[in-house]
């Protein structure tokens, strides 16, 4: 019972983080506050009913399933990399961001043509 | 309780995908949409996780990777083509 309960805590969390990566998807006003939302909280979310089906097949039905702890990992790795790479092209094609940002840290390595780490661009 | 609680997020990810295409059809840049399907692709592997907890088996855990590993390389190489123009290239073209 109190097993269940942990499972289904798991997954309910899972849940409400992915709703709140897509209403921050829909709501935040420029691409980089989008990125934002939508690779942190999607991806705990996922993490989190990962979790749950791992440990709903592991102690109720007696089964490891080593492909789900594969794929959470995977998750785990890989979505801050694209998050990265998408926010990189949409700074290099000129996407503008919102009228009140702050601070800007690429510009000057982008317009002095400095590059400290990374020749290609 | 299981089953309530797997029945409830597979609405509240149902939702979360909705939003993601929502905002794949009206963003304005072509980055917002592939944020939109960059998301996307991750709910689908927490939906097919949910699909092996209510139906009880275990043979769509390769799908799971399968769908994990395709929607990063669709991502990585979408980047690579609206930056540069080439996917698989030579680094020092320019």
């Amino acid at each position: 019972m109190v097993i269940e309960i942990l499972i289904s805590i798991f997954l309910l969390i899972g849940g409400l983080l992915s709703l709140v990566g897509g209403v921050g998807i829909l709501r935040f006003p420029d691409v980089y506050g989008r990125l934002h939302a939508a690779t942190k909280s999607a991806t705990l979310g996922v993490i989190g009913i990962l979790t749950g089906v791992f440990l709903f097949f592991l102690i109720l039905e007696h089964i490891f399933i080593g492909k789900i702890l594969l794929g959470i990992i995977f998750v785990f790795l890989t979505a801050p990399v694209g998050a990265f790479m998408i926010s990189r092209t949409a700074y290099i094609q000129g996407t503008k961001m919102w009228e009140r940002t702050k601070q800007d840290d690429l510009k000057k390595y982008i317009e002095t043509g400095e590059t400290p780490k990374d020749k290609r661009s | 309780m299981v089953m309530i609680a797997a029945y409830t997020t597979l609405v509240l990810l149902a939702l979360a995908i909705l939003a993601c295409v929502i905002r794949l059809f009206l963003g304005p840049s072509a980055a917002d949409r592939v944020v939109a399907l960059d998301t996307i692709g991750i709910n689908l592997i927490g939906f097919i996780g949910l699909m092996m907890l209510i139906q009880e088996t275990i043979l769509y855990a390769e799908a799971l990777l399968i769908i994990a590993i395709l929607a990063f390389i669709s991502t990585v190489s979408f980047a690579k083509f609206l930056e540069g123009g080439n996917v698989i290239g030579n680094r020092n073209t320019d």
